[in-house]
């Protein structure tokens, strides 16, 4: 897999349909170890979808996807892959509602899977203090021992972000994370990606142009399941396919 | 993250209260005179021990549908399973007092001409073999169906129904008379149970102490399970699966893993129903019996292990008195329940009663393992 050679994540003209319909058509997307790279494109443009290959949990029809450059991720499913250190933030926030804050962080904590492993697992002190500093960088150090039901939706999608810190994978998949939050909290979480970015590689799907002009990285816009343009914020803003599918209307 | 501890309060009272039963229950029975107040009849102490096994046979349950969400309505077979490997050691013991009188063979099988014993009846003479049964047969039946059900990703309704047809293809199969179990008679006659006699007082006494340590056993263990981290999981599993997966939680590794141990139970519950009630037949395979515990877990409160308990002894009651007096309305009456507790009492009656009264944890909320609706 030499073409692969210094990617973290690499997609080379991955297609799918269902049902005919094809929701990724020739995709070919990498991201650099350490890059954070955002996505953006209109609605049903395959974002999801994208990440659903790349998580194991659709088998694309045709190309490849490889991950740390040799890894091909078509052949493992959602828990290999997880636990080979990609991570995901799901469109729709998903938390473990009728567990606590401080829970949802430990069972994501990074190390611990086996079904004999967790029976017997007593909490460390290492774990407690790593759940404690993330509990601080998503400020839910007061809503710890609270179901994560109760939480806000801004609330939920940052504990997810934490689940996400919790598990220190190489890659993190960020599906729509500032949808349902306040101006102020969108800022702090494209802060928060910013500090993430550098030790893990970062893929952030977005529609808040603002949050993504925060981001500052580079930028893919997919459309009808294939990249339409890659480049600065800037340029792809002025690309005129770009306003025709997406920013224009 | 206080850790939900093992012997939690309501956990403690529960067990002195088993005690306290398995105290009482065989002295009143035993030392009491009859005719005094204080006298238990003989029916009553195997009656109310049958009740015991019928609420461990609904932990069992609970233990997979109420923390993994896995609604078996099959999970009549593995008590079943567990009884007949139970009433096969109890045939096999009553030897040569058998109405045809022959040594090895039970009666059924002389009947119907056998000459030798089958294989599968090999070693059920020995008291340790048939425990060994009552544990292997429903757990492994409980291994191999989850392991194929649970690697396809069957859930749901989908997974309900398998499990309904596992239950009845058993019924259909034991219903034969060539399949070596009795056919529709069963296994019954049973005259002993290690040497002593299943029609003494003091065995029905020792059956019932019996059945209470097995339910205290069954409950601890599913407290140890349901506390421990890998119970979290089970509860993520329950309310948000995909997600557990993608956190890189084998998820199929945790189903099958309570599954099997849920049959096992559910088959210990069987193996002491049986020299309870004196008999073992097809029946209790029906899928009706299946749904039947289902309906006293929501009764008592799904997820919280001790409305499974709860619920199994207030139903069963219920069941006893209402068909000593008015035995077709039955089935009505358990609709209604299962239909009022629904509407009324979504939670069960220790759910309802729970939120309630049972504030010992202060500020902690996370305690009980709700379901997520
Ligand atoms: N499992 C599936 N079965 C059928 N169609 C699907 C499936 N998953 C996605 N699609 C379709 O594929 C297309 C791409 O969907 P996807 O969710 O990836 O879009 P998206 O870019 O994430 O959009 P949004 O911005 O609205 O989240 C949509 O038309 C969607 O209806
Ligand atoms: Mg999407």
């Amino acid at each position: 897999m030499e073409f692969a050679r210094g990617s973290m994540l690499y997609l080379d003209d991955v297609s799918v349909s269902f049902d005919g319909f094809k929701a990724i058509n020739g995709l070919s997307l990498m991201l650099a170890p350490g890059e954070m790279r955002a996505v953006i494109g209109p609605n049903g443009a395959g974002k999801t979808t994208m990440m659903d290959i790349i998580t194991g949990k659709t088998r694309p029809d045709h190309g490849d996807v490889i991950f740390d450059q040799s890894i091909d991720l078509t052949r493992h499913d959602e828990t290999d892959i997880a636990r080979m250190g990609i991570g995901r933030k799901f469109q729709k926030p998903t938390v473990f509602e009728t567990h606590t804050v401080a829970d949802n962080l430990l069972l994501s904590l990074a190390g611990k899977r086996g079904v004999f492993e967790t029976l017997l697992a007593q909490i460390t002190g290492a774990e407690a203090r790593r759940i404690e500093e993330i509990l601080e960088t998503i400020r839910l150090e007061e809503r710890r021992d609270d179901l994560a039901a109760d939480l806000s939706h801004g609330q939920k999608q940052w504990l997810e972000i934490g689940m996400l810190l919790a598990q220190d994978p190489k890659v993190l998949l960020v599906d729509e994370p500032a949808a349902g939050m306040t101006d102020a909290e969108t800022m702090a979480t494209a802060d928060l990606l910013k500090r993430i970015a550098g030790e893990h590689t970062v893929m952030v799907v977005e529609h808040d142009m603002e949050f993504v002009r925060a981001l500052g990285v580079k930028v893919t816009v997919l459309n009808e399941g294939s990249v339409l343009a890659e480049g600065s914020l800037d340029h792809v803003s002025a690309d005129p396919h770009v306003i025709e599918s997406y920013l224009g209307r | 993250m206080k850790a939900d501890p093992l012997l939690d309060l309501k956990s403690k009272l529960f067990l002195a209260l088993l005690v306290a039963a398995a105290i009482v229950v065989p002295m009143a029975n035993l030392v009491a005179a009859p005719g005094s107040d204080f006298y238990l009849p003989s029916f009553a102490v195997a009656l109310f021990g049958k009740y015991l096994t019928y609420a461990l046979l609904a932990l069992s349950v609970d233990l997979i549908w109420g923390y993994c969400g896995i609604l078996s309505l099959g999970h009549g077979a593995f008590f079943a399973l567990g009884g007949y490997a139970m009433g096969m050691h109890l045939m096999r013991e009553i030897g040569p007092r058998g109405v045809y009188g022959d040594p090895v063979l039970p009666d059924f099988m002389v009947f119907l001409d056998w000459k030798e014993l089958p294989w599968f009846w090999w070693g059920f003479d020995q008291f340790w073999f048939a425990c060994l049964m009552v544990l292997l047969v429903p757990g492994g039946l409980a291994f191999v169906f989850g392991w194929l059900a649970f690697r396809s990703r069957v859930t749901g309704v989908y997974l309900s129904i398998i499990t309904q047809a596992m239950t009845y293809a058993l019924m259909l199969a034991f219903f034969r008379n060539d399949m070596g179990f009795g056919g529709n008679n069963g296994l019954t006659d049973f005259r002993d149970v290690l040497g002593f006699d299943l029609r003494s007082d003091a065995t029905r006494a020792g059956l019932f102490v019996a059945s209470a340590a097995a339910l205290g056993l069954g409950y601890l263990l599913a407290r140890r399970v349901t506390t421990s981290r890998a119970g979290k999981v089970l509860v993520s599993v329950r309310d948000a699966e995909a997600r557990a997966r993608f956190l890189g939680y084998r998820v199929e590794g945790y189903k099958l893993m309570v599954f099997t141990l849920s049959a096992m139970m559910a088959g210990v519950a069987g193996a002491l129903y049986v020299p309870q009630v004196g008999i073992i037949n097809p029946g209790e395979f029906s899928p009706a019996n299946s749904i039947e515990i289902v309906i006293w877990v929501a009764v008592g409160g799904r997820g919280l292990l001790l409305g499974a308990v709860l619920g199994a002894i207030l139903v069963n009651g219920a069941k006893t008195l209402l068909t000593g007096w008015v035995p077709e309305i039955w089935i009505f009456v358990l609709g209604l329940i299962f239909v009022l507790v629904t509407l009324f009492l979504p939670k069960g009656v220790l759910g309802a009663f729970g939120t309630l009264s049972w504030r010992s944890g202060g500020a902690r909320r996370g305690a009980s393992a709700q379901p997520a609706e």
